[in-house]
């Protein structure tokens, strides 16, 4: 039997968004692995960490590891008790994500396991009895097939990328043992980013300015436009960024994040080789240009011409329009 | 915008450099690209030289780069200086025309004719851009023919007393030491010719920019004015002897100049093509046509061409057997050349080809003065037909 | 202070990446004519280590890397902005497999006695995320990753991460290892002077006692093609019909 361990997470005692795309990774692979193997999904917080609702995406079982010092992340305690409790289970794979927390997590369970970890995977099969796993390499644009070939096969799975699906089962949940060894390092705070403010890289929609805006006072109307949308995280070109008008941490392209939103709203952006490397697996891209030759034109699903000063604006009243009806 | 320039190497050239002459372009190169280029264009309108960036060039040692590390410099083999002068003018003619000046023509006659005190106190400042220098040869009725000048240095009790004017410096308003080169003798004597290092803010010397330039607008170009300015003795540079002294500072210069023809012709060419990539026209991007295919075959034939040349040349001169005329010929050739892959480069781009955002007609005007200055065009065609035939077609 | 800065040779990214190597197998990517430079991230890593150097006025950088003949060009670059020498771990191919470089890495950082042991957070040719993380679990050190600011005190210093919606303040103490991020610092350019410096600085060669590669590399495949998209119109006027695209067609909104 076949089971699959996913490592899903929390912040401040609530599940985030991203826990339910690693239990449909883990699923997936169960699944494949086939005769009908069991999902676990570990939790790991401070006591009265958010369990419910992981059944709904796949988790046979929740196993919930508590501890007073597992508020914030604290990488030596998380590592060590998802260790633990891969071990004990004797999981044929155990499922990340590749969060911000997972790509600090999970190279230190690959060397507590003694595994490989194939990074920021964008989808998942089995084949030939092993998991295989595709991630995107050279700023994506090579998609790099790798065969897992230790036990249990260790993935981080990229945000945004599996889709939850539906699969109900049981997701019972049971309390497991913490491991809390020494901390060797300490989050004193995470400083919250203004309320309400979406992640460029979990956010659904994305809109992002570049040089077009002509400068930092005007992105004010992208903020509004992704107010408009309800679930829009505002993304920045690395011109702007470098410029100082957005902080890095809304850069999108190769030295910035890599987003695969449902839409990408490209404005005032041209479209260079290394800006499309960080958004051209978005489902849908449109692009807003007064220059109908830019680059951006060519990946944009649908893209309209002309001055972005005027058509930000209408669009923003259109898309409110159309979510209120 | 074109993408970031990763080079032009049709014929694998790149494996004939050594790993440090990579090196030391690749520095450049980076530096061109991230620190010049973003403000090459508001300089160049406002027809400022870009001032600010020469302490960051100075530090990162673009300065006399092939003059011995115990002056300060950093010593490179004179390919590794050619690419330097390369990937700068890739940026724009201006900036390559201030370490040029800078380098070839102020440190290098300190170096070259000066006294051991002069270049340990000079060199050393230069390279580090604490001052910055600028070369007085050229006047207003002299210019192809330098050894007419009539600027005067006359000897006095305590030093020497200087006339004269002098036209088309670069640097010349903003440098700290201008390097002079006066006759002592009588007014048709060349041989009396001697070089003076002149600071100035002496008493009697002004500088004053020439306005109204269409070409090397990113550079300061001066007229310099000498009435009766008075140096101390060892102004002079004792080992300047005539009209070769200069000579022998231009062919330093000119041996850069056509490196940086390479690099223009590159930045033109690199442009173009990209350019033609992604312009599209009649539903195909430009790059279809056989016309731009022709312009980009043009353009990149006289890279290779130029590259290989000057790569030579800088073996040559690395091996002590490079002669001026084989530096004529380098400089003639590759400017002729960036001279036409910019004005090809600037029709491809048709009418988006005359906005300052695409550097092809930013390098077209520059390289109208690169032509004439540093000996015309004209004036290397003869010195070739000397050097081929034995007669000297000019008097 | 002893430092050691972790780095690697790829390909410049701006250039067209080609698949083809790997004996034919389509498993590798085609190197003609492809320019290898220093991982953009580990400069973040040398230029804080020389920062560090500069700061204590005293001080060895020890540059290290895993790779073939090749990449002692990229450890010079190290050399060239400041570093004191460099290790070439040798290897034939490096493995696809992170843990197995991380071994070889740990293997030779070991008897060091490093203060502190300084990463890119990636690699910009093969984007694996884990080498520097699995470096300091292997050698039980402190590790804070993706490092974007750092504040050094005595034996101690604080990091910032970025993390979705926030920064996380992460405390810990030396001798540790920190991954870097886009912004932790400024890298200098290396100096002419120093690239001429850097010829005498000494390169040891030693064989890369590698861990077991438990992946395999079975394909590499370009992503798919986007479907061609449209412009819809032009001006405010067309908005609306984007709008009604995006509901009916894309179904997004």
């Amino acid at each position: 039997m076949a089971n699959v361990l996913a490592v899903v997470e929390q912040r401040g005692g609530k599940l985030r968004k991203v826990s339910r795309e690693i239990v449909t990774a883990a699923r997936q692979v169960a699944d494949a692995l086939g005769g009908s193997g069991s999902v676990d999904a570990l939790v790991i917080g401070a006591p009265g960490v958010e369990s419910a609702g992981l059944g709904a995406h796949g988790a046979d079982r929740v196993l919930v590891a508590e501890d007073a010092s597992f508020g914030r992340y604290a990488p030596d305690g998380y590592a060590a008790t998802i260790a633990a409790q891969a071990k004990a289970g004797g999981y044929a794979a155990v499922v990340m994500a590749a969060s911000a927390t997972g790509k600090d997590l999970a190279p230190r369970v690959a060397v507590q396991l003694d595994v490989p970890l194939a990074a920021d995977v964008t989808a998942l099969a089995v084949e030939g009895g092993k998991v295989v796993a595709t991630r995107p390499i050279y700023a994506g644009k090579v998609l790099q097939t790798l065969e897992m070939n230790a036990t249990p096969a260790l993935v981080a799975v990229r945000p945004n990328t599996f889709t939850p699906v539906d699969a109900a089962k049981a997701g019972q949940v049971s309390k497991v043992q913490a491991a809390v060894p020494a901390a060797r390092v300490t989050v004193r705070e995470v400083k919250e980013a203004p309320q309400g403010v979406l992640d460029v890289a979990e956010a659904p929609v994305v809109v992002s300015g570049g040089r077009g805006l002509k400068g930092p006072e005007h992105f004010v109307m992208l903020e509004d436009l992704a107010r408009a949308f309800g679930n829009a995280a505002v993304g920045a070109s690395r011109a702007v960024v470098d410029a100082g008008w957005r902080p890095h941490g809304e850069q999108v392209g190769q030295t910035g994040k890599t987003v695969s939103p449902t839409l990408y709203v490209a404005v005032g952006i041209s479209g260079a080789i290394q800006h499309l490397a960080g958004m051209r697996t978005a489902k849908t891209i449109v692009a807003i240009n007064k220059d109908k030759d830019a680059p951006i034109f060519k990946v944009a699903d649908y893209g309209i011409v002309g001055d972005l000063f005027e058509i930000v604006p209408k669009l923003a009243e259109e898309v409110r329009r159309v979510r209120a009806s | 915008m074109a993408p970031r320039f990763t080079g032009v190497d049709f014929y694998g050239v790149e494996g004939l450099l050594g790993e440090d002459e990579r090196a030391v372009r690749d520095t450049v190169r980076d530096w061109v690209e991230e620190q010049l280029l973003p403000v090459i264009n508001e300089s160049y309108l406002e027809g400022r030289f870009p001032k600010q960036l020469v302490p960051q060039m100075a530090e990162l040692g673009f300065f006399g780069a092939n003059l011995p590390e115990e002056y300060g410099c950093a010593g490179l083999n004179n390919v590794a200086y050619g690419l330097i002068m390369q990937e700068l003018e890739r940026g724009d003619s201006g900036v390559r025309s201030f370490a040029s000046v800078q380098g070839a023509l102020v440190m290098y006659p300190i170096y070259a004719f000066g006294s051991e005190e002069q270049k340990q106190h000079y060199l050393p400042q230069l390279a580090s851009g604490e001052l910055i220098g600028c070369f007085g040869l050229t006047e207003p009725d002299f210019g192809s023919n330098p050894a007419g000048m009539i600027t005067t240095a006359r000897e006095t009790k305590d030093g020497w007393v200087l006339n004269g004017a002098k036209m088309w410096i670069t640097n010349g308003s903003t440098a700290d030491v201008a390097i002079i080169w006066a006759k002592t003798g009588d007014s048709k004597d060349p041989s009396s010719i001697r070089g003076f290092i002149v600071p100035t803010k002496s008493k009697g010397f002004t500088a004053k920019d020439q306005k109204g330039k269409l070409s090397l607008r990113a550079s300061d170009t001066s007229e310099l004015v000498l009435e009766n300015v008075q140096v101390p003795r060892d102004a002079l540079l004792p080992k300047s002897d005539g009209i070769k002294s200069p000579l022998m500072c231009l062919t330093q210069a000119r041996y850069g100049i056509a490196w940086g023809g390479v690099g223009a012709a590159m930045a033109c060419y690199h442009e173009a093509l990209s350019y033609a990539r992604q312009r599209v026209m009649f539903g195909k991007p430009i790059a279809s046509y056989q016309i731009q295919q022709e312009r980009l075959a043009d353009m990149l034939t006289g890279i290779t061409q130029g590259q290989l040349l000057v790569l030579q040349l800088g073996r040559l001169k690395d091996a002590g057997t490079m002669t001026p005329q084989q530096v004529s010929l380098a400089k003639r050739s590759n400017v002729n050349l960036a001279c036409e892959c910019a004005r090809e480069a600037r029709r491809l781009l048709g009418a988006n080809g005359i906005l300052i955002e695409y550097s092809a007609m930013r390098h077209m005007a520059n390289m109208e003065s690169v032509y004439t200055y540093e000996g015309t065009h004209d004036m290397h065609t003869l010195i070739l037909g000397e050097a081929i035939t034995g007669i000297a077609a000019y008097s | 202070m002893k430092i050691a800065v972790c780095v690697k040779r790829v390909p410049d990214t701006e250039t067209r990446i080609k698949i083809g190597g790997g004996g034919g197998s389509g498993t590798g990517i085609d190197e003609a004519g492809v320019k290898f430079i220093l991982n953009p991230y580990d400069e973040f890593a040398v230029e804080e280590a020389l920062q560090r150097k500069d700061k204590a006025g005293t001080g060895e950088i020890v540059v290290i890397t895993v790779g073939g003949d090749a990449a002692q060009e990229t450890i010079r670059t190290a050399l060239a902005m400041g570093a004191d020498r460099g290790v070439l771990l040798k290897a034939d191919a490096i493995p696809a497999d992170g843990l197995a470089v991380a071994k070889a890495l740990a293997a030779e950082l070991k008897a060091g006695g490093y203060d502190l042991i300084l990463c890119g957070k990636l690699a910009v040719d093969d984007a694996n995320h884990q080498v520097g993380v699995m470096v300091a679990e292997l050698l039980g050190l402190p590790c804070v990753s993706s490092a974007a600011k750092i504040e050094w005190g005595e034996g101690t210093a604080v990091a910032e991460r970025e993390v979705e919606g926030g920064i996380e303040v992460v405390a810990f103490a030396l001798p540790a290892v920190v991954t870097c991020e886009k912004g932790l610092n400024t890298p200098r350019y290396p100096a002419l002077k120093g690239i001429m410096a850097a010829k005498k600085k000494p390169i040891e060669v030693k064989p890369a006692q590698l861990g077991p590669a438990r992946v395999a590399v079975r394909s590499l495949t370009l992503p798919p093609e986007r479907k061609e998209g449209r412009i819809v119109g032009e001006g405010p006027a067309a908005v609306a019909e984007l709008v009604k695209l995006l509901q009916t067609e894309a179904k997004v909104l």
